[in-house]
């Protein structure tokens, strides 16, 4: 049996399981006087405790089986070859082990099987049809008795709701952890990878250098053999660009804020808002090429028709662009913040005599000021890590400058460029682009605690 | 008085109706009624003649006149949803804010139409100030809620004359001695009751000539509760001042006519006075004895 049929046939058994948990407690309610309304849970409580004793154990153990299965019969199976082929090195026994599968799924092997090969071959099909089997009988095994116990514990006033509960909440947990776990596990692996970096190039060079140039020669004999790893025009390009994305987004994100939610009519607002917030739904690849294959030419066409020189790869472009991207997330917390402002604060404006507008500037934007500067924040930190609109608009040189018709690089770029293709880890090029990440984070991650911390405490005003 | 509306009560239907709840008519019936009491009085700052005022569908004042005398304290009083609240709204057009809000009629401040054409309901808001049921100070400091209205209309050019007209209408509301050492924090960290009094500060440095109120006093302790009506009282000297409230106590304390309202209607004006004491309607008589509203 594949994994595929026992996990079906498992799920039938717990469907089972939930329909004999349920009738034997209907039967035991029967034999009682006062009927099911002596059971301490209702039937279907007892059905569900008795399909999750029979799932849980079962699914578990199949979860490790299937990981851990690869690597036993990898072992076992190097354990029966001749012993010339185990003292090979390990990346060369890798190698063969490889080859071993492909025989065994069918595709090209390197070269001509030797018998030992083909005999570890059959030794290998061999296995990995008896742990198939081996490991369906115990699932359906284990949920057969984990069925019998569930069948077992049903009793009046045997408390299955509680029990239900508990195991609902163990599994929300669960889930919550992995999502948390996941974080911390990928803040762990680029941390040491920085600190490998930096085992290399020394953080005071890589925060505070000012040239970035991070190609290293193959030979030591070559010209720039080593690279040189100075950040701070990558961090300037970032914040050039960011910047010029937030000159465009925040205006306009935040008054059309103000017209959606102070002048449109209910209809109008009804259609605009989805409308305005499908900007937030157009992949950023698609603003990439819009940037790099519209924005850019016509930016550079309109700087040749005035005598300005501008660079094709400009971080105007760019910038504009990502302000383009941006603007939903401004609007659309802005609206929602502006919205939060109560209809009295309004009211007792416009009974001063106060216009609509003068109610606006001078009662409803200021009360609603903290909100909006914390949405401008987080929309600051998208800005910072948007990647794929500035790998296609903005430039690889890594020039410190601070003119944005020129091209200039940003850091999600440079940790592209330095994956992209076939890296050697060792390298401090491509450990370059682990402190780089790790920096950013620490960016984004400061910025987003500010921003919600400046949200949190404007909540607060009006609770 | 009209012997045939069959409202008015008589000495021996009184007597013989005593003691049975009244059912609350239906509006159908309460759409001819006629007002009883004198709507009039001798110098009307504002005047509203057959307004009426329609929600959508609904139509929430029906066929409303009455009067508004200068220097006098006007209280509205009647039950949940009768109209008293709209009808203030009416007055300095506050009900323009929402949509589906129709008025007709007439409503005249000094003999001008507030709902002509060529008015500037800006100019309006500024003479017919409003005090709402919960204190909404803005978040600003102390000072600039005060001088909020001023700044606004042009009214204040330098500092000194800010100062001035800050002072007096705190002043004027009762609170310049609680918080002229804290001017310069947010208006918010005031209590309840010096809030509204921050509120009324707020609408009378302006300079209205009528104030309108709607439930002033709903949020406040009786302390505080006690120290709003005396602040109008006193105010009455240099505004008018239209009162919504639920309480009969408040009406009576402050007022010097009292105007009942029921499902819309306008079922009773008079001095206050006549109205707690011998009322000539029958509504007025079942709700201000309580059994009802």
């Amino acid at each position: 049996m594949t994994p595929t049929t026992t996990l079906i046939a498992l799920l039938l058994l717990t469907s089972l399981a939930y329909y004999v948990g349920k009738m034997r407690c209907l039967n035991l309610a029967r034999g009682l006087t006062g009927g099911t309304r002596e059971l301490h849970s209702l039937p279907r409580y007892h059905g569900w405790t008795t399909a999750l004793l029979c799932i849980v154990p079962a699914l578990l153990l199949l979860g490790i089986w299937i990981v851990l299965q690869d690597r036993v019969i990898t072992s076992m199976v190097i354990a029966g070859m001749p012993e010339a082929l185990q003292s090979l090195e390990p990346s060369r026994l890798g190698l063969v082990m490889n080859d071993i599968k492909n025989l065994v799924s069918g595709n090209i092997v390197s070269s001509d099987p030797t018998p030992e090969i083909k005999a570890a071959a059959a030794n290998y099909e061999h296995l990995v049809s008896l742990s198939n089997i081996a490991r369906a009988v115990a699932v359906l095994g284990l949920g057969s008795a984990g069925l019998f116990i569930g069948w077992r514990m049903v009793a009046p006033r045997f408390r299955a709701r509680n029990f239900v509960e508990r195991l609902v909440m163990i599994l929300l947990i669960a889930s919550s952890t992995i999502a948390i776990l996941t974080t911390i596990g990928i803040v762990l692996s680029v941390l040491f990878e920085s600190v490998r970096f930096f085992g290399k190039v020394s953080p005071a060079e890589f925060l505070f250098g000012l040239k970035w140039s991070p190609q290293t020669a193959i030979r030591a004999d070559q010209v720039g053999s080593s690279g040189t790893f100075g950040a701070v025009p990558l961090f300037v390009g970032t914040l050039l660009i960011s910047f010029i994305a937030m000159l465009v987004a925040v205006p306009i994100g935040l008054m059309s804020a103000i017209y959606l939610s102070e002048y449109a009519s209910r209809r109008l607002r009804a259609f605009a808002k989805p409308a305005l917030e499908l900007l937030a739904g157009i992949p950023t690849v698609v603003y990439g090429f819009f940037a790099a294959l519209v924005v850019a030419p016509w930016l550079r066409g309109l700087g040749d028709s005035m005598g300005i020189e501008i660079a094709s790869e400009s971080a105007l472009a760019a910038g504009l662009v990502m302000g383009i991207m941006i603007i939903p997330f401004v609007s659309s917390l802005s609206d929602d913040v502006i919205n939060a402002v109560p209809q009295t604060l309004r009211d007792g404006s416009l009974a001063l005599g106060a216009t609509h507008s003068e109610t606006i500037r001078r009662v409803v934007i200021p009360a609603a000021l903290p909100g909006i500067i914390g949405g401008v924040l987080l929309a600051i930190s998208r800005a910072i890590g948007e990647t794929m609109i500035v790998v296609m608009a903005a430039g690889l040189a890594a020039k410190m400058t601070i003119n944005p018709l020129e091209a200039v690089t940003t850091v999600t770029v440079q940790i592209v460029t330095l994956l992209v293709g076939d890296q050697e880890f060792d390298s401090p090029k491509t450990l370059a682009a682990f402190a780089l990440g790790l920096l950013l984070f620490v960016a984004t991650l400061i910025l987003n605690i500010i921003a919600l911390q400046v949200v949190k405490k404007y909540r607060e005003q009006y609770d | 008085m009209d012997s045939l509306n069959p409202f008015i009560l008589s000495p021996g239907k009184l007597e013989a109706e005593h003691g049975v709840a009244t059912t609350a008519e239906t509006k159908e019936e309460l759409k001819s009624y006629e007002t009883v009491g004198d709507i009039t009085v001798d110098n009307p700052r504002m005047t509203a003649r057959d307004v009426d005022v329609f929600y959508a569908d609904n139509h929430a004042i029906i066929d409303v006149s009455l009067d508004i005398g200068s220097n006098e304290v006007i209280a509205m009083i009647g039950p949940s949803g009768c109209g008293k609240s709209t009808f203030l709204r009416c007055l300095n057009r506050m009900n323009d804010t929402i949509d589906i809000c129709r008025i007709t009629g007439s409503i005249k401040l000094d003999d001008k139409d507030i709902y002509a054409r060529d008015l500037d309901v800006v100019e309006l808001r500024a003479r017919v100030g409003m005090v709402f049921q919960k204190p909404n100070p803005f978040p600003k400091t102390i000072y600039d809620n005060v001088a909020y209205g001023p700044r606004l209309h042009g009214l204040v050019r330098t500092k000194a004359e800010t100062d001035e007209v800050v002072f007096q209408s705190l002043e004027k509301a009762g609170l310049f001695e609680e918080v002229k050492d804290r001017l310069d924090q947010p208006g918010t960290g005031l209590s309840g009751g010096q809030q509204q009094r921050l509120c009324i500060a707020r609408a009378i440095a302006v300079a209205p000539e009528v104030i309108l109120m709607d439930e002033p006093c709903s949020a406040l302790d009786p302390i505080a509760t006690a120290r709003i009506e005396e602040l109008i009282d006193e105010l009455r000297e240099q505004y008018t001042i239209c009162i919504v409230t639920h309480s009969m106590q408040q009406a009576a304390r402050v007022s010097q006519r009292t105007a009942y309202f029921h499902l819309g209607k306008l079922i009773e004006v008079g001095p206050t006075n006549d109205i707690f004491t011998n009322p000539s309607a029958k509504l007025t008589e079942d709700y201000i004895t309580g059994r009802f509203g």
